[in-house]
């Protein structure tokens, strides 16, 4: 009986042990945010941050709207380029999932995704920079596409995958073609799940720097041009946190937590269109 | 009863089946993925070729990296790739794992659910935010609380000698919490595909919750929890910034592991941008390329483990 009470009390006594390494693993997490926050907000407390653009040290009234318009543009671009490709990838593996072929792709994409982004960087450099001789947004935004494709690829496969045979069957025994039964029958019921993978490979290439240190460069004014350096705000973090001055620092903080607003906020709404996806393919 | 048995339809009655243009088409889009890898080794072979011929194998054991005298080696940077990212899997891998046996188990699911979110969430903080964090706050407390101390205390071991703010232990520290998601996430998958007979046996015989989840569980999801390391260090290997703005850049072998040292990805993101010199440049592609072959090998190797595991679970259950 002692025996019996010892090991109830040693299991207790583990499972106590595995909560605390729990929290533990969390405390950076509240750590980040907070000291974001904290450090962000004083600047980024400010309507001229965000309307004016980098100004030198010591001239108040300094803001980020380049980085931010940076942001924005070489995202959607890339998102153009990522999204469609990645989709149209992501059906074929859960259409046609099951020829070899399909295997090898599969590979590539889950490879692609744990690829260091620094080296995604140096190739596009090879290819969209180095040759024009100059850095330009559209470099910036190839980079970061090749970081979503695979992220939108696996998504979409996994919520095509979702969609139970009988859709199909019923949209082909109907006499519809494969091509419309895929893109106009089974993509629109796995929208939801989709448009998850999407949003989530945006969230993704918002918080990229490494590809652009070499892509997009960086600038310190208003621009509209993809053909010409573009700030971008993770840059922004990036060389600011590493200024000697003060007041660069503190923007840097301000715009890590822009960046920490819009990424989070992204993977919270699609956490929530993904909840309707499950929803939806309940009901099917 | 006689078995009718019909004649097998000709080709030219058979309706024929068209070809499947959709499937075509889409089969050349999923391609890209492969295609793209193999761009990005091979172009980062072929820029790399002034180095790779240069240098020959003497490049990857040696330790000098001089642009002006155009003697470059990749050792210590390789080092300090490989020393980071096991110190940080050492930390990382007891309390992901823990994580993934709280997240696997049944019940209070209101509880489970937040400290999900919250791994979650973890995996989406950029980067760069991690960076400045480790850079600001991070690398300091850790300078003061636990590399002092331990210097302090333990004098005469060599390799917790010289604490300094920017070092090769405070970017395993924040390596270490960059990998715990990846960690965690992919144990939990894999603890919760082990079959739930295996653990209801156990239970049946008298095991409690501890003796279960230490001798059944754990031992049975062992593969996959090693896949999920695998793949793990494959992230650690190849993260560049958090790691650039706290690992100090010195190109040398650290004596002590908080001494500054560098990484492969590291030296590229602050160098590349300045090399104008042809060799230089070549080099530091080269470094790429040391990088993404070693990441390739060990994210196959993983995902292989890791597949493998949910396979055969898949067939038990």
């Amino acid at each position: 009986m002692n025996r019996n009470r010892r090991r109830n009390f040693i299991s207790r006594g583990w499972l106590l042990v595995m909560y605390a390494l729990t929290v533990l693993a969390l405390i950076p997490l509240g750590l980040v945010l907070w000291f974001t926050a904290a450090r962000g907000l004083p600047p980024a407390l400010n309507v001229d941050f965000f309307t004016n653009v980098a100004r030198p040290v010591g001239v108040p009234g300094a803001g980020v709207e380049h980085a931010i318009v940076g942001t924005l543009m070489m995202v959607g671009i890339a998102s153009l380029m990522a999204i469609p490709l990645g989709v149209l990838g992501g059906v074929y593996l859960a259409e046609y999932g099951i020829a070899r072929w399909a295997g090898w792709v599969r590979l590539a994409s889950d490879v692609l995704v744990g690829t260091p982004s620094i080296a995604i960087g140096l190739f596009v450099y090879a290819f969209a920079v180095a040759p024009l001789h100059h850095y330009s947004g559209f470099a910036g935004s190839i980079a970061l596409a090749i970081l979503m494709l695979p992220i939108v690829i696996r998504t979409t496969e996994g919520a095509v995958g979702l969609i139970p045979n009988g859709l199909r069957e019923s949209g082909l025994a109907l006499g519809l073609s494969r091509w419309r039964v895929s893109l106009q029958l089974v993509l629109p019921a796995a929208a939801p799940g989709v448009i998850t993978g999407a949003l989530l490979s945006v969230a993704r290439a918002s918080g990229e720097t490494a590809p652009l240190l070499f892509t997009s460069l960086g600038n310190t004014f208003f621009s509209l041009d993809p053909t010409h350096p573009v700030q971008a705000l993770p840059l922004t973090v990036y060389q600011y946190a590493l200024t000697p001055y003060k007041s660069l620092q503190n923007q840097g903080w301000g715009a890590a937590l822009v960046l920490v607003v819009i990424v989070l906020g992204i993977n919270l709404i699609s956490r929530w269109v993904l909840r309707r996806q499950i929803a939806l393919a309940g009901q099917l | 009863m006689a078995v009718r048995v019909e004649a097998r339809p000709s080709a030219a009655v058979a309706p024929r089946r068209p070809p499947d243009r959709f499937r075509t088409f889409t089969t050349v889009v999923g391609s890209a993925a492969p295609a793209i890898l193999v761009l990005i080794v091979l172009i980062l072979l072929q820029q790399a070729m002034p180095a790779i011929q240069q240098f020959g194998f003497g490049f990857l054991t040696s330790t000098t990296w001089n642009p002006v005298a155009q003697d470059f080696g990749a050792f210590p940077a390789i080092f300090g790739t490989v020393a980071t990212s096991l110190l940080a899997l050492a930390i990382a891998l007891p309390v992901g794992v823990a994580v993934a046996v709280v997240l696997a188990e049944p019940g209070h699911r209101t509880i489970r659910g937040v400290i999900g979110i919250g791994i979650e969430l973890l995996a989406a903080i950029p980067s760069v935010v991690y960076g400045i964090w480790a850079l600001y706050v991070l690398a300091p407390w850790s300078y003061a609380h636990i590399e002092v101390p331990v210097s302090d205390r333990l004098p005469f071991v060599g390799w917790l000698s010289g604490p300094s703010v920017r070092s090769l232990f405070a970017a395993s520290l924040i390596l270490a919490v960059m990998i715990l998601p990846t960690l965690s996430a992919i144990s939990r998958d894999v603890i919760k595909a082990v079959p739930r007979g295996m653990k209801e046996n156990a239970v049946a015989l008298g095991a409690t919750w501890w003796e279960t989840t230490w001798r059944v569980i754990l031992p049975s999801a062992r593969a996959g929890i090693f896949g999920a390391t695998i793949l793990a260090l494959g992230r650690a290997l190849g993260e560049t910034i958090a790691v650039t703005m706290v690992i100090g850049n010195s190109y040398a072998i650290p004596r002590s592991i908080f001494n500054p040292a560098y990484t492969l990805a590291s030296v590229i993101a602050n160098e590349f941008g300045e090399a104008t010199d042809r060799l230089h440049a070549a080099s530091l592609v080269e470094l790429g390329l040391v990088l993404i072959v070693v990441t390739l090998v060990v994210n196959i190797v993983a995902l292989l483990l890791v597949h493998s595991v949910s396979r055969e679970a898949r067939l038990v259950a």
